[in-house]
C-alpha cells in the first residue's frame, strides 16, 4: 500500500490525540489521548520501516534496513507503559484528595 | 597723573569695604567721615586730572590695569580712558557726590549706627560703580559700572527694607534696568562680532567702514539700554517709584548721576550715532515724547518727590532730544547743569521733608518761606534754573538743545518749548504750594519746623551757586563770540561727529527771536503758576476727568501690570501646573505606569494552567514547522 | 596593577575611596564628621599641590593607565588635563565646603552617610579623570549609586519616589550610553576603549546620527535639560541639603563634561546636523524653567529650577562650537558649582533654624540675621550674573559665543536674565525683607564658622569675577584642542 495512506492515518490519529489533550477535561481521557499520540507515532514508524525494507530488498535480499525503526517502537512502548503507570498512580492519589479528575481543578502550579 | 587714575575709583571702594565690613564697629560720625572723605579724595584727584586734561592738545589716554578676559580673538582689558568727556563726568560725579555725602551725614542721623554705616557703604559703592562706568575704556567695563549702579540703586531704594512697598519699588528698578541691559548686551555682542573688540579705541575708527544697517542695529540696541537706565519711554516707570529711597539717594542717583549714564554712553558713542541712519531720529522722538509725557504727569502730582522725579524724566528726555539732533555738547552741558539744580532741588526737598517730619504731600505744606529761609532761597534758585530763565544755568543748556532741535525741525523745537513751559508751570506750582501761602500742616509739625543743620544747608548753598554760574561755561555764539568754553573743551571727543554733521546754521536774528519769545512765555507761565498756587487752600474734591488721568500717570503702571506682569504669571502658573505635572511628568510617569500595566498583562501568561502551557507549545511547534517548510 | 600610585589622578580617586570606606567603620558621630572633613580637605590639598605640576614635562604625574581588561582592549586610564582639572578643582573645593557647612546637622547612621558622600566624590573624580570609555562608564554609574542611597535613606517625606525616579530615569539613559559606547568600540580601528581610539573612529553620517542621540539622551537626562528634567526638582527637594549640594553643584557637570569630552569630537557631522535642535531645546528649557521658577513657593524647588535655566545656557553654548563660548562654559562650570552650593548653604541655614522652606511663610530674616542676608544677596546676584561676580565672566562669554552662532538665539536666551532677576529678587524680598512673623521671630544670626564658609564663597566669587585669568590659563589648551579637532 502506498505509504501516503499510513501517513494520513498516523497524522489523523496524532491530531485527534493532540486535540484531545488540549480540549478534554477528564484526566483519564487525556491519558488515553496521549496513548493515542504515541501509538500513532508507532504506526508511522512501523510503516516507514516496512517501506524502507521494501525499497531496499530488491537490491539486496537479506538486508536489515528499517530494523531500527521497529526497535524504536519498543522503546516508545516501554516509555508509554512507564509513563501511564506513574501518571495513573498520580491521578489515583489526587482523586483520593479532591474526588475529581477534572484537570481544570489541577492548576496548583500557579500557587 | 593719569597713571594714578585707578585711585579715583579705589577710594570709594575702600570706603565701601571699611563701612560695609566694619559697620558694627564704626561709630556714626566716623562712618559719615569715611564715606565723605573717600569721595572728597576722589574729587581732588579728579580736579588734578582735569587740570591735566584741559591743556590744549590733550589726546585721550588709555590706562590699562590688567587683562580681564583674554581669549582667542577677543581681548577685554580692565582699562580706563581719560579724556575730556570722562574727566568732566568725573568732576560732576565726585563733586556733587561729595556734597550729597555731607548732606546725608546730617539727613540720616536718625538711623542706627550699623544701618547708618550700611547707607554710606552703599553710597560709596555707587560712586565706585559710576566712576567705573565713565572711566571704562571699553563697553564691557562700562557695562560693569552700568549694572553696578543698577545694583546700588536696588540696594539704596530698598534701604528701609522692612517696608514691602519699598522693596517692590527696588525690585521694579532692578528688573526694568535689566530689560535695558539685555539690549546693551546684545549690542556689545554685535560689536564683538562686527569689530572683534569692545574697546573704544578699536571700534570708533572702524565705524566709517561699517554698513549703516549694522550701525543702526547696534545703536538702537544700545539705546534700549539707555532707555532702561535713563528712564525713557517705555522703561521709565521705575524712577517715580524709586522715590521710596532716602532723599539724598534720589538726589545722587536719580537726578545727578546714574540716570545720566545713558546720555554718557551715547555721547561716548557719538560717532556711531551720527553715522547710523534711523537711530538719531528714534532717539530724538522718544526723548521728546518722554519729555512731554512726564511733564504732563508732573503737573498733577502732589508728592514733592514725585514731582521732582517726573521732572527728572522729563529733563532726561530733553537731553536725549539733544543727542538725537546731534547737539552732543548741549546734551552734556545739560547733564552738568541738571546735576546741579536737580540735586539742589532734591536736597532742598529733603530739607523740607526733614523739617516737616517726613511729610511729603505738598497739599499739607505751605508758608515754609519764613521757617526755612536758606532752603527756601536755594530752592527758588533751583526752580528758576530749571525753568530756563536767564542768566541761570538751565537757560543756557536748555537753549542749546532747543536750538539744535530747531535746526533739525521746527516741530521738535516747539514741542520741546511746550514741555519747557510745562516744566516752568509745575516747578513753580511746587514752589508755591510748598513755600508760599498759609501753613497747612498740623499743629505738631508747626511747632517743630526749623531750618536744617549746617551739614545740610551748606551743600544747598554750594549747589545753588553752581546752578547760577554753571551756565557761563557755555555761553552761545549769539551773545559773545567764542565764549562757549565747554564746546571747545569737548571738541576732541565729538570731532568726528561734528565733521560728519552738516552745518545747521540758525541765523542770529531767528535765534534772538526764539530765545526771547521762549523766555517771555516762561516768565508768563511762572507768574501764572505763582498766582494760581500762591494761596493754595486744600480742596477736598478729587481730581476729575483728564486731571485724574494725569494724576494716575496715564495708568501706565496699570497697563504694564495687566499686559505683562499678570499674563506672565498666569503663563508660569500654567506651565507649572499643567506642563510640568500633567504633560512632561505625565509622559515620564506614564512610561512607568505603562510598563507596570504591560507587566501585569504578561503575568497572565503564567496562569498555572498546564493546559494553556501545552496549547502554546503546540501552537509554537506548528508555527516553527510552517516557517521551516514555507520559509525557504 | 596596583603599582602606580605616585601620580595625581590615581591619588585623587583613591583618597576619597579609602576615606569613604574607612568612614563606614567609624561609629562615633563626631569622629566620622571630623574624619570626612579631614579627608576632603586632604583631597583639596592634594589637588592644590597638583596645580604646580601642570606643565608638559610633568605629564607623567598627570596621567596613569592601569592594566584592567586587556582582552577587550580596556585599560583603566586616567588623565588630568585642562578640562578635567577645572572640574576636579570644583569637586575638591566643594566637598570640604559641603562638609563644613552641614557640620551641625545630625544624620542617623552617620558613618554610612559620610561614607556614601565620600564614595560619591570618588565616583565624580573618576568621571572627570577617565580617558577610557569603560572606565568612564564605570565611574558614571559609580557616582550614581551612593546618591540613590543618600536620597532614599535620608531624604524628606517623598524620598523613595523621588530617589526611585531619579535612579531609574538616569539609569535608563545610561543604558543608551552603554549601547553607544559598545557600538563605537566595535568600530574603532584597534578595538580599544581608550579615548584616543574613540576620537579616531570613522563613522558614517547615518551612524553618527543615531549614536549622537544615544549618547546625548544619557547626558541630557543627567544635566538635565528640557524636557528630561522632571526628575530634578523632586530629587533636589526631597534629598537632604548636603546631598542636593553634591547633585546640583557637581553631578550636573558630569553631563556637560561628558558632552564636551566624549560627544562633540566623536560625532562632528551629527553635531552640525542637530545643533539647532539641541540649542533650541536648551533655550526653550531656559525660558521654561525661569517661568516656572517665578511661581515656586518652595525655596528648594526655586533654586532647582533656576539651576535648570543656567544649565540650559551651558548646554546651548556647548553646541555653538566657538572658542569664546567653550572657554566661557568651562569657567562657568566651576563658577556655577560654587554659586549654587553657596545658595544651597543659605537654604540649609534657613531650614535648619526655621524648619520650613515655603517662601510665603518666611519673611523679615534680614532684621535678625543681617550677615546671612548680605551673603545671600551677594550669592544670589552672582547666580544671576551680576558684573564683577564670577558668573558674569562665564555667562558673558557664553552669550557672546551664542550670539556669534545666531543673534536670535542669544536674544531669546537673554530674556532669561530678566526673568532670573525677577524670581531672585522676589525670593530675596519674601524671605529676607518685609516684616517678621511668628515663624521667623526666633531666628538667630549665623554662627562664625558658617559665616566664614559663606565668606569664603563670596571671596571666591569676587576674585574670579575681577581676575579670571588663572581660570582661563587652566582651560585654554583644552578648549583649543576641542575646537581644533572639530574644525579639522
Amino acid at each position: 500500500m502506498p505509504i501516503n495512506y499510513y501517513i494520513f492515518l498516523a497524522v489523523a490519529l496524532f491530531s485527534i490525540g493532540v486535540i484531545g489533550v488540549l480540549t478534554r477535561r477528564n484526566a483519564i481521557i487525556v491519558f488515553m489521548c496521549i496513548e493515542l499520540m504515541l501509538n500513532a507515532v508507532n504506526l508511522l514508524l512501523v510503516a516507514f520501516s516496512k517501506m524502507h525494507y521494501a525499497n531496499a530488498v530488491t537490491f539486496n535480499p537479506g538486508t536489515t534496513t528499517g530494523a531500527e525503526a521497529q526497535l524504536f517502537v519498543f522503546f516508545i512502548m516501554v516509555v508509554a507503559a512507564a509513563e501511564v503507570s506513574v501518571g495513573l498512580a498520580i491521578i489515583v492519589m489526587m482523586y483520593r484528595n479532591i474526588h475529581s479528575v477534572d484537570i481544570n481543578f489541577l492548576n496548583r502550579l500557579k500557587h | 597723573m593719569t597713571k594714578l587714575t585707578y585711585l579715583i575709583p579705589l577710594f570709594p571702594l575702600i570706603g565701601f569695604l571699611v563701612n560695609g565690613l566694619g559697620r558694627r564697629m564704626v561709630p556714626k560720625s566716623v562712618a559719615g567721615l569715611i564715606g565723605s572723605a573717600s569721595v572728597l579724595a576722589s574729587f581732588i584727584l579728579s580736579v588734578l586730572v582735569f587740570m591735566e586734561v584741559r591743556v590744549d592738545g590733550f589726546t585721550a589716554q588709555e590706562v590699562k590695569l590688567f587683562s580681564f578676559i583674554k581669549t582667542a580673538g577677543l581681548d577685554i582689558p580692565f582699562a580706563f580712558q581719560i579724556d575730556q568727556l570722562s574727566s568732566l563726568f568725573l568732576l560732576i560725579i565726585t563733586g556733587v557726590g561729595f556734597l550729597i555725602h555731607v548732606y546725608s551725614a546730617a539727613y540720616m542721623h536718625e538711623e542706627e549706627p550699623q544701618h547708618y554705616a550700611r547707607y554710606f557703604a552703599y553710597l560709596n559703592l555707587f560712586v565706585f560703580s559710576m566712576l567705573l562706568l565713565v572711566l571704562g575704556a571699553n563697553y564691557v567695563i562700562m557695562f560693569i559700572g552700568w549694572e553696578g549702579v543698577g545694583l546700588c540703586s536696588y540696594l539704596l531704594i530698598g534701604y528701609w527694607f522692612k517696608n514691602g512697598d519699598y522693596n517692590d519699588a527696588a525690585k521694579k528698578a532692578f528688573v526694568m534696568n535689566r530689560i535695558g541691559d539685555l539690549g546693551f548686551l546684545l549690542a556689545v555682542f554685535w560689536m564683538i562680532g562686527q569689530f572683534g573688540s569692545t574697546s573704544f579705541g578699536v571700534i570708533f575708527p572702524k565705524v566709517d567702514a561699517t554698513a549703516p544697517a549694522v550701525l543702526t542695529g547696534i545703536t538702537l540696541l544700545l539705546f534700549v539700554g539707555a532707555t532702561g537706565k535713563s528712564a525713557q519711554i517705555p522703561l521709565y516707570t521705575w524712577l517715580p517709584d524709586a522715590m521710596a529711597g532716602p532723599t539724598p539717594v534720589s538726589a545722587l542717583i536719580h537726578a545727578a548721576t546714574m540716570v545720566t549714564a545713558g546720555i554718557y554712553m551715547i555721547a561716548r558713542s557719538n560717532i556711531m550715532y551720527t553715522l547710523a541712519p534711523i537711530t538719531p531720529t528714534v532717539v530724538a522722538v522718544i526723548g521728546l515724547a518722554t519729555a512731554l509725557f512726564a511733564a504732563t504727569i508732573a503737573i498733577q502730582q502732589n508728592d514733592i518727590k514725585k514731582v521732582l522725579a517726573y521732572s527728572t524724566v522729563s529733563q532726561l528726555g530733553l537731553m536725549f532730544l539733544g543727542l538725537g539732533v546731534g547737539a552732543y555738547t548741549g546734551a552734556v552741558f545739560h547733564v552738568m547743569t541738571h546735576a546741579f539744580f536737580k540735586a539742589l532741588l532734591f536736597l532742598g526737598a529733603g530739607s523740607v521733608i526733614h523739617a516737616m517730619h517726613h511729610e511729603q504731600d505738598i497739599r499739607n505744606m505751605g508758608g515754609l518761606k519764613k521757617h526755612l529761609p536758606i532752603t527756601h532761597f536755594t530752592f527758588l534758585i533751583g526752580c528758576i534754573a530749571i525753568a530756563g530763565i536767564p542768566p541761570f544755568s538751565g537757560f543756557f543748556s536748555k537753549d542749546e538743545i532747543l536750538m539744535g532741535a530747531f535746526a533739525h525741525s521746527p516741530v521738535l523745537y516747539f514741542i520741546g518749548t511746550f514741555s519747557a513751559l510745562l516744566t516752568a508751570f509745575y516747578m513753580f506750582r511746587l514752589y508755591a504750594m510748598t513755600f508760599l501761602g498759609q501753613f497747612r500742616g498740623t499743629q505738631e509739625q508747626q511747632l517743630h519746623v526749623h531750618e536744617s543743620p549746617a551739614a545740610m544747608t551748606v551743600p544747598l548753598i554750594v549747589l545753588a551757586l553752581l546752578a547760577i554760574v554753571a551756565g557761563f561755561v557755555g555761553v552761545p555764539e549769539v551773545f559773545i563770540k567764542d565764549a562757549h568754553w565747554l564746546e571747545k573743551f569737548l571738541a576732541p571727543v565729538f570731532a568726528a561727529s561734528t565733521a560728519k554733521q552738516g552745518e545747521h546754521v540758525v541765523s542770529h536774528s531767528t535765534e534772538y527771536a526764539l530765545m526771547g519769545g521762549t523766555v517771555l512765555a516762561i516768565l508768563v507761565v511762572m507768574v501764572y503758576a505763582l498766582k494760581k498756587f500762591g494761596n493754595y487752600s486744600k480742596t477736598a474734591e478729587p481730581a476729575t476727568g483728564f486731571a485724574r488721568v494725569l494724576e494716575n500717570k496715564w495708568y501706565v503702571d496699570e497697563i504694564y501690570d495687566a499686559v505683562i506682569s499678570r499674563p506672565l504669571r498666569g503663563f508660569s502658573v500654567f506651565l507649572n501646573n499643567v506642563m510640568e505635572r500633567s504633560v512632561i511628568d505625565g509622559v515620564v510617569n506614564g512610561t512607568g505606569k505603562f510598563i507596570q500595566y504591560s507587566s501585569r498583562q504578561f503575568r497572565w501568561l503564567q496562569s498555572g494552567q498546564v493546559g494553556s502551557y501545552i496549547l502554546i507549545m503546540v501552537v509554537a511547534t506548528v508555527v516553527f514547522f510552517i516557517i521551516q517548510i514555507f520559509g525557504k | 596593577m596596583f603599582a602606580a600610585f605616585d601620580n595625581f589622578p590615581a591619588l585623587l580617586i583613591w583618597l576619597p575611596l579609602i576615606g569613604g570606606l574607612l568612614s563606614f567603620f567609624i561609629k562615633n558621630e563626631r569622629s566620622v564628621k571630623a574624619w570626612s572633613l579631614f579627608s576632603s580637605i586632604l583631597t583639596l590639598a592634594l589637588f592644590a599641590v597638583s596645580l604646580f605640576y601642570t606643565d608638559q614635562k610633568h605629564y607623567a604625574l598627570n596621567s596613569v593607565s592601569y592594566v584592567w581588561l586587556p582582552e577587550i582592549g580596556s585599560s583603566f586610564a586616567l588623565l588630568l588635563d585642562g578640562m578635567s582639572r577645572i572640574l576636579c578643582l570644583l569637586t575638591a573645593v566643594s566637598f570640604p565646603l559641603i562638609f563644613a557647612s552641614t557640620y551641625s546637622s545630625s544624620y542617623r547612621n552617620p558613618n554610612a552617610f559620610y561614607g556614601l558622600m565620600l564614595l560619591t566624590q570618588c565616583g565624580l573624580m573618576g568621571v572627570f579623570l577617565a580617558v577610557d570609555a569603560l572606565a568612564f562608564y564605570f565611574f558614571w554609574e559609580l557616582a550614581l549609586i551612593p546618591a540613590y542611597f543618600l536620597v532614599s535613606q535620608w531624604g524628606g517625606e517623598r524620598r523613595i519616589q523621588a530617589a526611585f525616579k531619579f535612579f531609574i530615569y538616569t539609569f535608563a539613559g545610561s543604558l543608551f550610553l552603554l549601547i553607544g559606547i559598545i557600538y563605537v568600540y566595535l568600530k574603532t580601528p584597534d578595538q580599544s576603549f581608550s579615548l584616543v581610539s574613540f576620537y579616531q573612529v570613522q563613522l558614517t553620517a547615518g551612524e553618527q546620527g543615531w549614536l549622537f542621540w544615544m549618547f546625548f539622551v544619557a547626558f541630557a537626562i543627567k544635566m538635565p535639560i528640557f524636557p528630561f528634567h522632571t526628575w530634578q526638582p523632586d530629587a533636589y527637594e526631597q534629598s537632604p541639603t548636603a546631598v542636593t549640594m553634591v547633585l546640583s553643584g557637581i553631578m550636573v557637570k558630569m553631563g556637560l563634561f561628558a558632552t564636551l569630552r566624549w560627544l562633540i569630537v566623536m560625532f562632528p557631522d551629527a553635531v552640525r546636523q542637530f545643533d539647532n535642535v539641541v540649542i533650541g531645546l536648551s533655550i526653550v528649557g531656559m525660558l521654561y524653567a525661569s517661568c516656572v521658577a517665578l511661581v515656586q513657593d518652595d525655596l528648594k524647588r526655586l533654586v532647582a529650577y533656576s539651576s535648570i535655566a543656567h544649565i540650559g545656557l551651558m548646554a546651548a553654548s556647548v553646541f555653538t562650537l566657538n572658542l569664546l563660548s567653550l572657554q566661557g562654559l568651562l569657567v562657568q562650570m566651576f563658577n556655577h558649582g560654587i554659586n549654587i552650593i553657596g545658595l544651597w548653604i543659605v537654604v540649609f541655614l534657613i531650614e535648619k533654624q526655621t524648619g520650613i522652606r515655603k517662601i510665603s511663610q518666611l519673611g523679615g530674616l534680614a532684621q535678625k540675621a543681617p550677615a546671612l542676608a548680605i551673603m545671600l544677596v551677594i550669592i544670589a546676584l552672582a547666580n544671576i550674573a551680576l558684573p564683577l561676580t564670577n558668573a558674569f565672566v562665564g555667562e558673558f562669554m557664553m552669550f557672546a559665543g551664542l550670539y556669534k552662532f545666531s543673534p536670535w538665539y542669544a536674544a531669546a536666551a537673554g530674556l532669561s536674565i530678566i526673568l532670573s532677576a525677577v524670581y531672585t529678587l522676589n525670593m530675596i524680598k519674601n524671605v529676607f525683607y518685609g516684616n517678621l512673623n511668628a515663624v521667623t521671630q526666633g531666628f538667630k544670626e549665623i554662627v562664625l564658622h558658617e559665616g566664614v564658609i559663606l565668606a569664603m564663597i563670596v571671596v571666591l566669587i569676587f576674585f574670579v569675577g575681577v581676575y579670571p585669568e588663572p581660570m582661563f590659563n587652566m582651560i585654554r589648551s583644552a578648549s583649543e584642542m576641542i575646537i581644533g579637532k572639530f574644525i579639522k
